[in-house]
């Protein structure tokens, strides 16, 4: 298996302010009723669209402007809720290829992980800085590095949180997981053979 | 130094140091549900892999299937859960796994079906394609959600890439008090701690309160333990545990017996064990509690008001604004008296006969209220077919309650159970978040089974412990 290497992410950004943007909400449950991820990415965030356009108002993933975005911006505790990995893959077919906020659920991070997804946390001002300037800028070309760790943004350089080990895997091709798990299988069986349970449930 | 339960059900597990710097886990049990497990056997195909151990994956159906018989007749009405169905009956099939359907009389929530069939056992890493896994650590094990990729990654090597979390010890001193309940103790820990406080732990639930509960009791704990952010909850084995996993289908017979209770008692935290964390939470005054918001961490006992929005600061003030702007109500007035359309007691957080009994204890004798629509929804097969020989289902048909066959039902709304409108919700599952029971403007107010069904007897939010007999 070759495994690509997640570095340089470029493109305009889409600004989804808010704490605590749960995965009900980035992919209602009544879309999780399909077989494969597709199509899953044109009913992101539907639900808050339909109640936003109720008040007449326009979600950031129907206006046009950022439709082109691939580099999602947004506050506190992005993708907390269920652990469904639908969330992610609703982004990511929308067209989303990295994320900045200021912190994320646990499981929402590794599923981002595992679809090749940077996430990024900065400090709620350096948040409020970035959204603010791709309201201002909505085509405006950002560009985030995994190996730098920073943001370019209008001749600006922004540094940017990664922890090394969701770092590494972006570097090393290995956030595609299986291809090392299966590496290990002698390892695995020897494992196996010392669990007492494996003679129990029988 | 002694080492914590999470310390040494990780180490004994884990296959290598991986170069990512996390570790391979070995997964001793692996359960699957027909809503995030399609995709990863598809991976399997499109990869030509084999499942390596089929027989440490069990799987069921929950999420999608009606809880009414007619609705449950094939094909189902709905094509997409049709197909969600027909998918998992063909990869159970065609890769060898055991698949607790319908017409095996052991369907059910996955993590009710589970620990019935005694395949959860202390001492395990136990993964499923599902938030609420933590449940099983109820036993004594390390339990978790996976994502889709990852149930892939344990289908076809059966281990999976982790880094260790930290432990935390969260000990709940005194004792409850009648007409409180495991399910009041989760949301007052969470309500403390807040959503995220758990981000990083995994939670070790002790003291005398987890002592004296009963199994049932205890997995509502351990269910809920992804609500406050942790990945992993559980409780040390003990005589409860292997009380209850004795003579279940897939327990250690009794020539393994003695072999398998030496290990259970062997992973159990050592009395010495260190943790990086500990809290402690006081219970002997806890009260019923009620969320009020759209997180279950905004919950509050039956008797407080709601906080002031200029209480707090910054980004909290909005998340509690938008809060007060969803659910519609008073800021700073009671829960208390709220009126509901909808009482629904279910779940894999209190769906179980435990729960079941002390909701018809309650409601015998009363009426379900004009203004109510209730259900009660049994987690499993093998608990309606309990509760049925209990007479329960009499009991709650003669309230006026509707009873129902088994499954996830109104908890995510899958299935055809679901939320109207505005209309507000008296549950007993575990998430409120907005649209969570099926209408996008729909709101729910999480409590124990108990407290929904006093609240479906008043029509509104009531204390509980006025029809609870000491
Ligand atoms: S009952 Fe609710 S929380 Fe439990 S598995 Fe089903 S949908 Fe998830």
């Amino acid at each position: 298996m070759n495994m690509p290497i997640v570095d340089v992410v470029k493109g305009s950004g889409v600004p989804v302010r808010g704490n605590d943007i749960d995965t009900d909400r980035i992919i209602p449950a009544r879309f999780l009723k399909c077989v494969t991820f597709e199509g899953l990415g044109e009913n992101a965030f539907a639900d808050d669209i339909k109640g936003l356009e109720l008040q007449g108002k326009v979600h950031p993933f129907q206006n046009p402007v950022y439709r082109k975005g691939t580099i999602l911006v947004s506050n506190q505790n992005f993708g907390c809720g269920s652990s469904r990995e639908h969330a992610p893959q609703a982004l990511k077919r929308w067209g989303i290829r990295a994320i900045i906020a200021e912190s994320y659920s646990e499981i929402f991070f590794g599923n981002c992980v595992a679809l090749g997804i940077p996430c990024y946390k900065v400090s709620h001002a350096v948040a409020d800085k970035i959204l603010a300037w791709i309201e201002a800028n909505p085509s405006g070309e950002l560009s985030t590095s995994t190996s730098a760790k920073t943001l370019k943004m209008g001749g600006e350089s922004i540094e940017l949180t990664l922890a090394d080990s969701p770092r590494g895997q972006f570097l090393d091709g290995s956030w595609h997981a299986r291809a090392a798990l299966m590496a290990n299988a002698v390892k695995v069986d020897s494992i196996a053979a010392k669990l007492p349970y494996m003679q129990f449930l029988k | 130094m002694g080492k914590n339960l999470y310390q040494k059900v990780f180490e004994s597990h884990t296959v290598a140091k991986l170069a990512s710097g996390q570790s391979q886990l070995f997964i001793g049990l692996h359960l699957c549900h027909e809503v995030t497990s399609p995709q990863a056997f598809a991976m399997l195909r499109e990869e030509g892999i084999k499942v390596k151990f089929p027989e440490r994956t069990f799987a069921t159906v929950d999420h999608i299937i009606p809880t009414t018989l007619p609705d449950r007749s094939r094909p189902l009405k709905d094509a997409i859960s049709e197909e969600m169905f027909l998918h998992i009956e063909k990869n159970t099939r065609d890769f060898g796994v055991r698949f607790f359907g319908p017409d095996t009389g052991e369907q059910g929530v996955i993590h009710i079906v589970g620990p019935e069939e005694g395949v959860t056992q202390p001492g395990m890493t136990i993964a499923c394609g599902d938030s609420h896994t933590a449940t099983h650590g109820a036993f004594g094990a390390i339990a978790f959600g996976i994502g889709t990729s990852q149930v892939a990654d344990v289908l076809a090597t059966q281990t999976l890439a982790m880094s260790p979390l930290k432990t935390r010890r969260i000990l709940f001193t005194g004792k409850l008090k009648p007409g409180v309940y495991s399910k009041d103790v989760s949301l007052a820990y969470i309500a403390k701690l807040g959503v995220n406080g758990g981000v990083g732990y995994a939670y070790e639930f002790a003291g005398p309160v987890v002592d004296a509960m009963d199994m049932e009791g205890r997995m509502t704990l351990c269910n809920m333990a992804i609500e406050g952010g942790a990945r992993v909850g559980y409780c040390n084995p003990d005589q409860k545990t292997f009380d209850f996993l004795k003579g279940k289908p897939f327990a250690p017979k009794a020539d393994r017996w003695n072999e398998a209770v030496a290990y259970w008692k062997s992973v159990a935290s050592d009395p010495d064990a260190k943790f990086d964390d500990e809290i402690i939470i006081d219970c002997d005054h806890l009260e019923p509690m009620v969320t009020w918001g759209i997180t279950p961490a905004q919950a509050l006992q039956i008797n407080e008001n709601m906080p002031k929005i200029s209480k707090f600061e910054g980004s909290e003030q909005k998340v509690i604004a938008e809060a007060y702007e969803y659910m519609g109500w008073q800021e700073g007035g009671k829960m208390l008296g709220t009126p509901i359309d909808i009482a629904f007691v279910g779940s894999c957080t209190n769906g179980r006969l435990s729960d079941l009994q002390e909701a018809a204890k309650i409601i015998k004798g009363h009426k379900v209220a004009d203004s109510v629509k209730m259900w009660v929804v049994p987690g499993s097969m093998k608990i309606k077919i309990e509760a049925e020989a209990l007479g329960l289902d009499k009991i709650f048909k003669e309230a006026g309650a509707e009873w129902r066959e088994a499954g996830c039902s109104l908890c995510l709304a899958m299935n055809p159970d679901k939320l109207k409108g505005r209309e507000v919700s008296a549950s007993s599952s575990n998430r409120n978040f907005k649209g969570r029971q099926g209408s996008p403007t729909g709101r729910t107010i999480l409590m124990s089974p108990a407290m929904v069904v006093a609240a479906a007897i008043e029509g509104k939010v009531t204390d509980v412990r006025k029809y609870v007999k000491e």
